[in-house]
């Protein structure tokens, strides 16, 4: 009866891959729990500047936030001078009104007083663009504001 | 042929599945890094009589085009700008000020509670310039709050804690110490030094 043949003897023996989902799962789990889906697709580049003095944000929920800078190389026909994005497309200064207002439409009504606006504007954009933002959020009393900068040496900005 | 038991799952692709989840998640992470300078805008109704402020309580940083400095009218570097910073805030030119460290220079603040710090800047100047300069004069109240808890830290019982600590604690809600107390100390300093930056922007 040669129909349950031996295996040769010389055979290493495979290694045991029954483990491996196990594995994958735990990976796959913890890249859930951190992930945070991106909420904007960025048209613009957004490089942002270094400062040490950084504070976290605390409640990621009661952030809006406004991105400025030149558009990237497949919006090259925007022109190369820096541009603001809201939400998923570029817009004007005086959209930002509207954009606040219907942020915080978008939030129950207790949580307002407590809304940061977050300005997350390319490093080499110039002042007068991120002045406008600011004279437009103070027209609508939205003024609890963060520049978001990553925490490293203010010496890394000008290279 | 009574009894069969179901035929068991193939569950060798199972890996594969995972793995591609896997994948999915690993390219759509982003490790958010919300950070920045947080600040307050000054309300657009402006107060119509206009609040009068001696000159020497007033530091002027200007940034021009070309992202250089004049501190109190002079041309300095942004390396030096911290410390200029810290001089002036911790002057306590009226002697009001018991715990101030500075030279109390006539000339100069007459405590912290006046001294107020304004940051003028063109439309040209860059956004990465304003950043630093924002950073070295945060850095420069902070560094003058840190000194202070240090010195009020120990007789309410925080010992070695600077102000950033201080504050990282008091949000952080596994800290089993006494927040009321800390929250306390956190408020006097704040109160020691105020932060009062106006930031002007010239067209």
């Amino acid at each position: 009866m040669s129909k349950f043949k031996k295996k040769k003897g010389g055979d290493l023996p495979a290694v045991n891959t029954a483990s491996l989902p196990d594995i994958v799962f735990m990976l796959l789990f913890f890249f859930m729990v951190a992930t945070v889906m991106r909420e904007n697709t960025l048209k613009i580049e957004n490089k942002l500047p270094n400062a040490d003095q950084v504070e976290k944000l605390e409640k990621k929920d009661l952030v809006m936030y406004i991105y400025a800078g030149k558009p990237s190389s497949n919006y090259k026909k925007m022109g190369t001078e820096a541009r603001i994005q809201l939400n998923d497309d570029f817009a004007s200064v005086d959209e930002i009104a509207a954009f606040i207002a219907s942020e915080r439409a978008s939030k129950r009504e207790e949580l307002v007083p407590f809304l940061t606006t977050s300005l997350k504007v390319d490093k080499e954009a110039n002042m007068g663009l991120v002045g406008d933002i600011k004279q437009e959020l103070r027209k609508v009393n939205a003024l609890k504001i963060n520049y978001a900068a990553i925490p490293g040496d203010v010496s890394k900005n000008n290279q | 042929m009574a009894k069969r038991s179901a035929p068991e799952v193939n569950a060798g692709s199972m890996a594969d599945i995972a793995f591609l989840l896997l994948i999915f998640f690993l390219v759509t992470t982003t490790m958010e890094k919300d950070s920045g300078i947080t600040r307050k805008l000054p309300p657009m109704e402006e107060s119509e009589e206009d609040v009068i402020i001696k000159q020497k309580n007033i530091f002027t940083v200007l940034i021009n085009n070309k992202d250089q400095l004049l501190v109190e009218d002079e041309i300095m570097e942004l390396e030096d700008l911290r410390t200029a910073a810290v001089a002036f805030l911790d002057n306590g030119g009226d002697g009001s000020c018991d715990y101030c460290n500075g030279v109390r220079d006539e000339s100069s603040s007459d405590n912290p509670d006046k001294a107020i710090i304004s940051l003028k800047n063109l439309r040209e100047t860059s956004y990465a310039q304003y950043i630093s300069v924002q950073n070295e004069l945060v850095g420069a109240y902070n560094e003058l709050r840190n000194k202070r808890a240090l010195q009020l830290g120990p007789s309410s019982g925080f010992r070695d804690m600077n102000f950033i600590e201080m504050q990282k604690k008091y949000k952080d809600v596994k800290w089993p110490g006494n927040k009321t107390k800390l929250k306390e100390v956190i408020d006097r300093i704040k109160l020691e030094y105020p932060q009062k930056l106006s930031e002007v922007q010239e067209q």
